[in-house]
C-alpha cells in the first residue's frame, strides 16, 4: 500500500513539473505576489498631498504650515487664494485635503483665546481618510504643545505618551507579510489539490485509475500528499523572505510554526480535494476554489479586523481555516507565542482539517457511484 | 465541364513542432470534379485535417496556392468561408442551447434572413429526423445526433462545396446511414463534396478517393481504378475446423501472402501474385477486390514481429465448455427513471474475444462500466473472476485489464513514466516488475518512444502504450472500450493482431465496438439495444437472426441494422 501512494506521489510531481505551464503557475505568480504584497499593500500613508488656504497675514500660521511642510508625511500641492478653488482640488484628487487657516489665527493665539483651524478632507476612501486625520491630529498636537510652552500658556494637563508594543513602529509591512504567508500557501494548496483530480477526470485517467487496485483512501492519500509538501515548500519561502527579505522579526518558536501550518494545509487539502471531488471538469475545479478562496480571504482579518465585523458574520469565520493561522503565523513572528498560547488555534484547525478530509473521502466514494 | 471548385496546386504546409519542423503537406496537386463526391482517406498524420483547413482557408498554404471556387485562399479567404460550408471533427455545437437554438444560432451566423432560415431549417430537420428533438439541449444528444445537428447547421445555406471532416467517426451504423443518405441527398443538389473518413465502405461510396500518405498524394482516381491491379489476388479461404483465428495466423505467414484478415465467411487473403499454395484442407475462392485490399497494398501492413508460436494454443481455444469467467445475470441500471440497462444476462467463457455491440446509447458503455466496477450495478448478479463485482474490492480489480476509449495515459509523463507508474498502481514489484517493464517495451514496440511525452504520440503508439499498461500485471481479463474508435485503419489491424495473440494465449477480451467488421473476430457477441440483449451467440449466429428472402447472406452491418430496426419498431408498436 505505501509503495502504491508513492507511486501516486511521484507521478503528480512528474505531472506538475514537467508541464511548463503548471511550473510556471507554482513558482513565478506567488513570488510576484509576495513582491506586490510586501512592497505594495500598506496602511501606512505617505506623502499626503494637500492644500493651503491661509488667510492670516501672521507668524503663528507660518509655523503651523512650517510643520506640515518639515514632515515627510506631507506634500504641499497647492496654495489657494479663495474658498472656490477648495472644491476643485477635492474633486479631482489632486489633494487628499485642504487646510484653512482663518485672518485672526495669530491674533486669537496671541489673545489665548481658541484659534480653530479648518480640515477639509477627500472622505471617499474612509480608510485614507482616517489614517490622514490622525497624522493632521499629531501635527497640531505637537505645535499645540510647542506653542503653550513658548507663550506661557502653561502645560496641557494631560499627556499622551504612545508605546506601541510588538510593532514599535506601527510598520504595517510587519502585519501584512506574514498573513502572505497564510494567503499564499493557501492558495497554492488549493490549486494543487482542488484541480488534480479535476484534471484526471477531464483527461479521463481518473477512470484508469479507478481500475487499478489502488482504494480511494490510497488515491486521496496520493493526490494529498503533494499539496502538503508543495504548500509547505512555498510556505517555507515566505517565512525564509519575510525574515531575511522584508526584516519582520521572528521571534517565536519555528515547530509552533511548523505545527500550525501543517494544520493549516491539511484544513486546506481538505477543502481542495472535495472542491476536486465534486468538479467534473478543470474550469469547474476552478470556479470552486474561487469561490471558496475569495470569502476565506476577506473574512480572515487579513486585511480587516475581525472583532469589526457584524456578530453573525464574526461567527461565520469560526469556519474558516485562515483565521486561525493567521493569528498563528502573527504570533509566532511577531508575539513570540509558542505552543502553549497557540492552543486555542490549533483544535479547531485540527477539527477543521479533520472533518473536510472525511467528507472529502466521502463524497470521493460518492462520486464513483 | 464546370471548373473545379478546389484546386492545390504545387501546396506545402509545415508545422513547427518546438524546435522540429513537422511536414503536412508536400507538393501537393488536387483537383476536385464539380458534383461529385471525394473521399480522402490516409493514416493517421498524413495531413487529412490539414487539406481541409487549408481548403476552409482557416490555415494559409507555405508554399503554392489553393483555388476554392476560383478565388484565392491568401487573398479571399473571408469570401471563400462564407460560401462553402464547413464541418470540423469537433464540430461547435453549443451543448447548452437548445437543437432549435442552435441552429437559429447558426442562421444568424452565416447572415440568413429569418423567412429563409425557417424554411431551411424545417427541410433539415426532416432530413436529419431531429425534428421530434427541437427543444433538447444539444449536450444531451448521442453522438451520432451530435454529427447530424452538426452538419445540419453546416448546410444552413446550399453551399456550392462542402468541406467534411471525418463526419462520422463515433456515430454508430446506424446514423451513419442516415448522414450518408443526407450526402447524397446535397449531392443530387449540385453540391461538390469533400470528406475525410476511416471507414473504408465509405470510401468504396465516393467517386473519386484521394490517398494521402506522410503528406504526399499517392494516389487520386476512381474505386474501379484502385480495385484494377489487383484482380486476381484476392481470395476467400475457410477450412473444415472453422477456427479462423488460427487459419489467420497462418495464412498471414505463408510466402506469397500480403495481407490474411477475417472476415464473416471465412478468412480473406491478399496475394503478392496471383498463386499461392493453399494448405490441405483449405478451400480457397476468388474474390473481387475491395478499396480495404487496395489501401492495404499501397499502404503495406505494419506487421508484428514474427514471435514464436503462442504457448500451447489447445489449451487456450475458446471451447464452447471452457469456464465461464465473466457472469452476469439479471443485470439493472437506473439512473433516476431512466433503466439504461434492462435486466440483461450473459456468460463469458475464458480465452472468448467477446464483442458488446449496440447503437450510440444502448447501454454498451453504461453495461462495460459495470463490468469493470466503474460504476455500481442497480440489482443483478455481476460476477468477474469469480468476484463479486458489486463489492468491486481491489481484490477483483487486480485481475482486469482495461483501456479506455481516450487511451487514457498521462499526457506529459514520457512513455516510461507511464509504463512505471501504472506497474506500481497494480502492486508490481521486484524483478517481477522490471521482466514485465522490458516485457511491456519489447512486445509492444516501445523503444524508440521511450522518452517520449504520451500525448506527443501518434495515435496508434498511444494505443499500444494504453494497452501495455493495462496489461502490465498479466490480468486474466481485458476490457477494451471502443479501442479502435479514430484509429486509422492499418493501426486497427495491427491491434487485432495484438488482441488475437492474447485471446490465443488464453487472455478473456471483452470488446466494444463500432466497426462491425471487426465483430467477425469475435468468438461471441452480445447486441444490446435500448438497454435489452437483442441477440446473442457467434458472428454467424447473430448474421443468421437476420437472414430472409431479400438477404440470403447479410452482412454483420446489414444484419445489425436489421435487428435494432426491428427491434425498435416494435418497441414503438408496443408503447
Amino acid at each position: 500500500m505505501p509503495g502504491r501512494i508513492w507511486a501516486l506521489v511521484i507521478k503528480e510531481f512528474l505531472a506538475l513539473l514537467r508541464d511548463k505551464k503548471s511550473r510556471f503557475v507554482l513558482i513565478v505568480p506567488p513570488v510576484l505576489q509576495l513582491l506586490v504584497f510586501g512592497y505594495a499593500a500598506t496602511f501606512d500613508l505617505r506623502h499626503i498631498p494637500y492644500g493651503v488656504y491661509n488667510q492670516d497675514p501672521g507668524f503663528a500660521s507660518q509655523e503651523l504650515l512650517g510643520r506640515f511642510r518639515g514632515s515627510a508625511t506631507f506634500r504641499q500641492v497647492a496654495t489657494i487664494e479663495n474658498a472656490g478653488q477648495i472644491a476643485p482640488l477635492i474633486d479631482n484628487e489632486k489633494a487628499l485635503l485642504v487646510l484653512r487657516i482663518g485672518p485672526s489665527f495669530t491674533r486669537d493665539l496671541l489673545l489665548h483665546r481658541p484659534a480653530p483651524v479648518q480640515v477639509i478632507i477627500d472622505g471617499r476612501n474612509s480608510n485614507s481618510a482616517t489614517l490622514a486625520l490622525n497624522d493632521v491630529n499629531s501635527v497640531f498636537l505637537s505645535f499645540d504643545t510647542h506653542w503653550a510652552a513658548e507663550h506661557r500658556w502653561g502645560k496641557t494637563p494631560a499627556q499622551l505618551v504612545i508605546r506601541p508594543w510588538f510593532n514599535p513602529n506601527l510598520l504595517s509591512r510587519w502585519f501584512i507579510v506574514p498573513g502572505i504567508v497564510a494567503l499564499l500557501s493557501l492558495v497554492v494548496t488549493l490549486l494543487v489539490t482542488g484541480l488534480s483530480v479535476a484534471r484526471e477526470r477531464e483527461q479521463g485517467t481518473f477512470d484508469q485509475l479507478l481500475v487499478t487496485p489502488m482504494r480511494p483512501v490510497e488515491i486521496l492519500l496520493g493526490k494529498a500528499l503533494p499539496g502538503l509538501i508543495i504548500g509547505g515548500l512555498e510556505g517555507i519561502f515566505i517565512v525564509l523572505a519575510a525574515i531575511f527579505w522584508f526584516r519582520v522579526p521572528f521571534i517565536g518558536s519555528v515547530p509552533a510554526l511548523a505545527a500550525g501550518m501543517t494544520l493549516f494545509l491539511l484544513a486546506a487539502i481538505g477543502i481542495g480535494l472535495m472542491i476536486s471531488s465534486l468538479a467534473v471538469t478543470q474550469q469547474q475545479g476552478l470556479l470552486g476554489i474561487f469561490l471558496f478562496l475569495v470569502p476565506a480571504i476577506i473574512l480572515s482579518g487579513f486585511a480587516t479586523p475581525i472583532a469589526n465585523m457584524p456578530p453573525l458574520v464574526q461567527d461565520l469565520t469560526y469556519l474558516n481555516p485562515m483565521r486561525y493561522f493567521l493569528v498563528i503565523v502573527r504570533g509566532v513572528f511577531l508575539e513570540g507565542d509558542g505552543f502553549r498560547a497557540l492552543g486555542p488555534q490549533y483544535w479547531p484547525l485540527a477539527l477543521i482539517a479533520l472533518s473536510s478530509m472525511s467528507a472529502a473521502a466521502r463524497l470521493f466514494r460518492h462520486r464513483m457511484r | 465541364m464546370a471548373a473545379s471548385p478546389l484546386r492545390f496546386i504545387q501546396v506545402g504546409k509545415h508545422f513547427s513542432r518546438g524546435a522540429a519542423r513537422v511536414r503536412a503537406l508536400d507538393a501537393l496537386d488536387l483537383n476536385l470534379t464539380a458534383g461529385s463526391i471525394t473521399g480522402l482517406l490516409g493514416p493517421d498524420g498524413a495531413g487529412k485535417t490539414t487539406l481541409m483547413r487549408l481548403a476552409a482557408g482557416l490555415l494559409l498554404p507555405d508554399v503554392g496556392t489553393i483555388q476554392v471556387l476560383g478565388a484565392d485562399t491568401r487573398a479571399r479567404a473571408a469570401k471563400i468561408q462564407a460560401e462553402i460550408g464547413y464541418m470540423p471533427q469537433q464540430f461547435g455545437l453549443y451543448e447548452d442551447l437548445t437543437v432549435q437554438e442552435n441552429l437559429d444560432l447558426h442562421a444568424d451566423l452565416q447572415g440568413l434572413s429569418a423567412e429563409a432560415a425557417r424554411t431551411r431549417q424545417r427541410e433539415l430537420l426532416r432530413m436529419t429526423a431531429l425534428g421530434p428533438f427541437g427543444t433538447r439541449r444539444a449536450g444531451t444528444l448521442s453522438g451520432g445526433m451530435k454529427q447530424k445537428l452538426g452538419l445540419a447547421c453546416a448546410l444552413l445555406r446550399v453551399p456550392p462545396l462542402l468541406l467534411l471532416d471525418e463526419p462520422t467517426v463515433g456515430v454508430d451504423p446506424i446514423a451513419r446511414r442516415e448522414l450518408w443518405g443526407i450526402i447524397q441527398g446535397l449531392k443530387d443538389q449540385g453540391v461538390t463534396v469533400l470528406m475525410s473518413t476511416a471507414y473504408f465502405d465509405e470510401a468504396e461510396r465516393c467517386d473519386e478517393i484521394i490517398l494521402l500518405h506522410q503528406g504526399k498524394l499517392l494516389k487520386k482516381d476512381t474505386l474501379a481504378a484502385f480495385r484494377l491491379p489487383l484482380q486476381g489476388r484476392c481470395f476467400r479461404v475457410t477450412e473444415d475446423t472453422g477456427n479462423k483465428r488460427r487459419l489467420r495466423e497462418s495464412l498471414q505467414r505463408r510466402p506469397g501472402v500480403q495481407d490474411a484478415r477475417i472476415v464473416a465467411a471465412g478468412v480473406r487473403v491478399l496475394c503478392q501474385g496471383p498463386s499461392v499454395e493453399a494448405a490441405p484442407g483449405e478451400r480457397w475462392q476468388a474474390e473481387t477486390p475491395t478499396f480495404e485490399d487496395a489501401f492495404v497494398d499501397l499502404l503495406g501492413t505494419a506487421e508484428m514481429p514474427d514471435e514464436a508460436a503462442p504457448a500451447a494454443p489447445a489449451a487456450a481455444t475458446a471451447d464452447q465448455d471452457a469456464e465461464i469467467i465473466i457472469e452476469v445475470r439479471d443485470l439493472r441500471k437506473r439512473f433516476g427513471n431512466f433503466e439504461a440497462v434492462k435486466g440483461n444476462t450473459f456468460m463469458v467463457r475464458k480465452g472468448q474475444i467477446f464483442g458488446l455491440l449496440g447503437a450510440n446509447g444502448a447501454g454498451k458503455t453504461t453495461t462495460f462500466r459495470m463490468l469493470c466496477g466503474l460504476l455500481p450495478a442497480s440489482s443483478g448478479t455481476l460476477r468477474v473472476a469469480g468476484v463479486d463485482m458489486r463489492r468491486a474490492t481491489a481484490q477483483a480489480r487486480a485481475r482486469i485489464g482495461y483501456v479506455s476509449q481516450k487511451f487514457s495515459l498521462y499526457g506529459n509523463l514520457s512513455c516510461d513514466q507511464n509504463l512505471a507508474f501504472f506497474s506500481a498502481a497494480y502492486g508490481l514489484r521486484g524483478t517481477w516488475r522490471r521482466q514485465r517493464l522490458q516485457w511491456a517495451v519489447q512486445k509492444f514496440q516501445l523503444s524508440d518512444y521511450r522518452e517520449v511525452n504520451a500525448d506527443q504520440l501518434p495515435l496508434g503508439i498511444k494505443q499500444r502504450l494504453a494497452l501495455a499498461c493495462a496489461l502490465l500485471h498479466a490480468p486474466p481479463i481485458l476490457f477494451l472500450d471502443e479501442p479502435t474508435s479514430g484509429v486509422d485503419p492499418l493501426a486497427r489491424r495491427e491491434f487485432w493482431q495484438r488482441v488475437n495473440a492474447l485471446a490465443e494465449s488464453g487472455v478473456t477480451v471483452m470488446i466494444t465496438t463500432h466497426f462491425l467488421e471487426e465483430a467477425e473476430y469475435c468468438d461471441h457477441l452480445v447486441l444490446l439495444s435500448q438497454g435489452e440483449v437483442l441477440a446473442q451467440g457467434s458472428p454467424q449466429q447473430v448474421r443468421a437472426l437476420a437472414q430472409d428472402k431479400t438477404h440470403p447472406e447479410p452482412s454483420m452491418e446489414e444484419a445489425f441494422i436489421h435487428l435494432i430496426q426491428t427491434h425498435e419498431n416494435q418497441g414503438r408498436r408496443a408503447s
